[in-house]
């Protein structure tokens, strides 16, 4: 009988050793797995119950966390919601986070590395870890013009920006949303408020427009176009180019002109001043081909496009396309074709001509700063590129000043301030719709701003009466005039 | 018959000391639990710290007067395992906002006044041997109270309760021990019939068919239990209790390869025909599927669990700091988890070693009792306890499906904890009457008499049942 005991003493022992065992498995060997199962909700419950970090502009907060009576001791709340909701982006516990609430989830929730003493003292102490506030490089009276020139209706999109420093002043898009209808804690009604979101044509809280739309840049393009000419030492300032009213595409039937209402058709040679400033299309056929695909490809990457780049939100990289044939390229040329460009995009092409040449690194963070105002993070400029030499910059700034002085950018002139910009217009199939662009800087001699002004998926006539008057609305912000 | 000489040495005092180290710790967790509370700390852990030891010193006074060679170790263990049920339960109270461990207290209260009533009551256990069939009576009666329209009661879809007024018990926790009290002395009346009766089929010896009759009715209450209860823990657990103490009582393996037969028909069918118990065969292997997991009785609890366990990790998030009201039914099924997510592997591995002691002290009971009745008896009531561990938790680590049974002494849980209290007291009269001096009387040497010869005119009687 004994024997017989002792065997169910084993058995229970193997039970034991199971468990045991299974218990080692689960919380040891798979514990990383099931923290990051997509089932898992305790990292975010854990948050919501954390005090997170504010996000700042000019030292007001436009997203903190509030003290709450409902069942998570925070309810984050946003504060002029439209004006920043592309930046700020939501934290939800339905839909997760998106934007600066997911990229600076770290600082804001006190868990990034800069923090780690912090962290270390709290646990020794039995203290919170509170989360660090994030300041923004965003001028909030800028902010707001940039927002409200766009009118209500319209898919469009605003960037102001420092070209001497990188710092972005203004990151506004419409149609925009309540970031607060998100935050809900209720998954019935946040799921309810987002289908509604939804439901606006061009509107998604995934996307922030102004560095993840893909835009065809149309004339803008230009400016590239130019650099690479004057670079290649085939052209100067004084080189006069044939600019027929049309050209066939080579190697094609396929014609290409001259905007039919423009006054492109009074010179049939004209000058690169000429040719920027009224947006001829038919040289740029010619000065592709000379400049050749290879040379266009190099001046589109040291401006940015298909680069990684983060501001830190992930920008989309822009898109000059590979292996095109003569009328693919001469296509591209004239922002056409499958070249496409986000607005932060064309917003530092004009960054990188108004600073000689040399365009700083796109960025929102000005500080971060810890619950006690210490700061822990405090980005200096840096340096992007060097997109082109200071030569050239000169030159295409020059080039940039004719469309307001007398070209297609007039509606943008300012009395007493040298503006440079380019238009652009980019014609979206043969739905008579356009993307309507216009980037430059100001004053001309001594930028202080970069602004870009993209209308996206509108008739001609309300995109071309909308960008350049938009400009000046800004610039006369920013200047006070 | 006992091979196993134990000298009878008291070892109260060796108690006394294991109980304030158990008491130290489980008023450190409960003071830790109201350190964390967000609404600041209340006085709840001083008053359940102060209950918890006055219970586990009245049963140690207890011990000192009726069963004094009682096992010293058994009381602490214990005592550990239920204050630190009543520490997380009080934590979960503080994420929930309920009151259970107030509840949990009270039922404390009323379990060890049961395990002192046992103790005073019973004194020798085998004078529980002569209402063998009063307890199988008591049995039955205990698992058709459920059944009873108007006094039974049915929660989330099993009918194991019953309800008077405000308050619902689980006669089925009781049934367990009335049913191991039955086995115990059926078997030991007739295991020599069993034993020598049956033909041999290669290294089997096979029972007679009428012997087989016992199981086929331990098996059929199982069944019954499953089918009109929807109780599977339960079934399971019945079932186990008899299979290992028929096998204790013959030694024959057939009895497991027949008992397991037995179980793999019942388990098939219950699988094919049974919905409840599909849906949770259908949990327990897919339960990471959304689907499995969103569905309504579906995998949701078990992931928690597993979720709970996985983020406690190594070291556990520390008391207070985990979320495991996020578990559902966290203070009782899902106990372990929340223990686990922090307590973390090591903490919840010393208490699953608390019960690998508590059972190893029950199976050293029954080694070193004299009479197969007192072997029967702890040897099934420590397995039950296992077998019990290893369900539940085995559930909630997903080694097996999920089954509705609490961790003995841990969860939540009036009905459990006051069977579980009578089966620590029934254990600790074994092993009273296993280490006590063969001699009443004047006390002699303890070692001499432990190591007496033939003696003992007590153990006597129970020697000649054994090898009757």
């Amino acid at each position: 009988m004994n024997q017989a005991i002792r065997n169910v003493w084993i058995a229970i022992l193997v039970f034991f050793t199971a468990i045991m065992g299974s218990l080692t498995y689960i919380q040891f060997f798979a514990s990383e797995d099931l923290n990051a199962n997509a089932l898992n909700n305790r990292q975010l419950y854990r948050d919501f119950d954390l005090p997170r970090g504010a996000i700042l502009v000019d030292g007001k907060p436009v997203a903190e966390s509030v003290e709450s009576d409902g069942d998570f001791k925070f309810q984050r709340v946003y504060h002029d919601p439209e004006l920043y909701s592309h930046l700020t982006g939501f934290y939800s516990l339905t839909f997760g986070s998106k934007h600066l609430e997911s990229v600076m989830n770290a600082e804001l929730t006190g868990q990034s590395d800069s923090q780690f003493y912090d962290r270390l003292v709290n646990m020794l102490s039995g203290g919170t870890n509170d989360g660090a506030s994030v300041e923004l490089t965003i001028d909030p009276k800028l902010q707001e013009t940039a927002y409200n020139v766009l009118p209500d209706g319209v898919q469009g999109t605003v960037i102001v920006s420092n070209p001497k420093t990188g710092d972005i002043l203004a990151m506004a898009s419409k149609p925009s949303y309540d970031t607060n209808k998100l935050a809900v804690v209720s998954g019935a009604q946040a799921t309810t408020n987002m289908d509604k979101i939804l439901e606006t044509t061009g509107l998604s809280p995934n996307i922030n427009p102004a560095i993840g739309h893909l835009i065809p840049p149309g004339s803008t393009f230009k400016i590239l176009d130019v650099v690479a000419a004057l670079e290649s030492g085939k052209y100067d300032l004084d080189t006069v180019i044939d600019n027929p009213n049309s050209v066939i595409l080579p190697g094609t039937r396929t014609p290409l002109g001259n905007f039919e209402q423009g006054i492109c058709s009074g010179q049939s040679r004209a000058k690169l001043s000429f040719i920027v400033a009224q947006s001829c299309n038919t040289p740029f056929v010619e000065i592709s081909q000379a400049v050749g695909q290879d040379a266009l490809r190099d001046v589109t990457e040291r401006f940015g496009f298909g680069q990684q780049l983060q501001v830190p939100l992930r920008v989309t990289p822009s898109v000059f396309p590979a292996d095109m044939s003569a009328a693919q390229l001469a296509q591209s040329a004239i922002g056409q074709f499958d070249v496409k460009a986000t607005p932060l995009q064309m917003n530092m092409v004009a960054m990188g001509i108004a600073n000689d040449g040399v365009i700083m690194k796109p960025n929102l963070i000005k500080q971060v700063v810890a619950s006690d105002l210490r700061v822990l993070e405090d980005p200096q400029p840096e340096q992007f590129s060097t997109a082109t030499s200071k030569e050239v910059a000169d030159q295409v700034t020059e080039l940039m000043l004719g469309p307001v002085q007398s070209g297609t950018a007039m509606s943008a002139q300012i009395p007493g301030l040298e503006i440079a910009a380019k238009t652009g217009t980019a014609q979206i199939g043969n739905t008579g719709k356009v993307n309507s662009w216009i980037t430059g800087f100001a004053p001309a001699n001594d930028p202080q701003v970069a602004v870009t002004v993209v209308i996206e998926k509108v008739d001609y006539n309300t995109g071309h009466n909308l960008t350049g008057p938009s400009m000046k609305k800004i610039l006369e912000a920013v200047f006070n005039k | 018959m006992s091979d196993v000489t134990t000298a009878p040495v008291p070892r109260r005092n060796l108690e006394l000391g294991l109980l304030a180290l158990a008491l130290a710790v489980v008023t450190g967790a409960n003071y830790l639990v109201s350190l964390s509370n967000e609404s600041g700390i209340e006085q709840k852990w001083f008053t359940q710290s102060v209950a918890l030891a006055c219970m586990a010193l009245a049963v140690h006074a207890v011990l000192r007067i009726w069963a004094k060679y009682a096992d010293p170790i058994i009381l602490p263990v214990v005592v550990a395992l239920n204050g630190l049920g009543l520490a997380m339960i009080h934590r979960i109270d503080n994420a929930t906002g309920d009151n259970a461990a107030s509840r949990q207290l009270l039922w404390t209260g009323i379990a060890v006044a049961a395990a002192i009533i046992t103790l005073w009551a019973v004194r020798d256990h085998r004078i529980l041997r002569r209402a063998t069939y009063i307890f199988l009576a008591l049995s039955a009666f205990l698992l058709v109270l459920p059944l009873i329209p108007g006094l039974g009661r049915e929660i989330n879809g099993a009918r194991i309760w019953v309800g008077l007024g405000p308050f619902s018990f689980q006669p089925g926790e009781i049934a367990k021990i009335t049913l191991a009290i039955f086995f115990a002395g059926y078997l030991s009346s007739n295991r020599d019939l069993i034993l020598l009766a049956g033909r041999k089929l290669g290294p089997l010896q096979l029972p007679r068919y009428r012997d087989l009759g016992p199981m086929i009715v331990a098996w059929l209450v199982s069944i019954g239990v499953l089918v009109f209860q929807r109780d599977l823990g339960s079934s399971i657990l019945f079932f186990g209790l008899f299979m290992v103490m028929i096998y204790v009582a013959t030694g024959r393996i057939s009895w497991i390869v027949i008992g397991l037969a037995f179980v793999a028909v019942g388990g098939l069918l219950a699988s094919q025909f049974m919905s409840h118990v599909t849906r949770r065969i259908d949990a327990w292997l897919n339960a990471f599927d959304p689907e499995v997991y969103n569905r309504a009785g579906g995998s949701f609890q078990i992931v928690q669990g597993l979720f709970g366990l996985g983020n406690g990790g190594l070291f556990g998030t520390g008391l207070g700091n985990g979320r495991p009201d996020l578990i559902t039914y966290a203070n009782s099924d899902m106990i372990v988890a929340a223990l686990g997510e922090e307590l973390g592997l090591f903490g919840i591995t010393a208490v699953v070693l608390l019960y690998v002691v508590l059972v190893s002290r029950g199976i050293r009971a029954a080694l070193g009792t004299r009479d197969a009745f007192g072997k029967l008896l702890a040897a099934g009531l420590s397995f039950t306890i296992g077998l019990q561990c290893f369900v539940v938790m085995g559930g909630v680590t997903r080694l097996i499906p999920l089954t509705g049974l609490t961790t003995p002494f841990l969860a939540a849980g009036g009905s459990s904890l006051l069977s579980n209290w009578i089966i620590v007291a029934l254990l600790l009269l074994v092993s009273h009457g296993a280490r006590r001096p063969a001699a009443v009387g004047p006390l002699t040497e303890p070692e001499k008499a432990g190591t007496a010869p033939g003696r003992r005119p007590q153990a006597a009687p129970a020697t000649q049942e054994d090898a009757r």
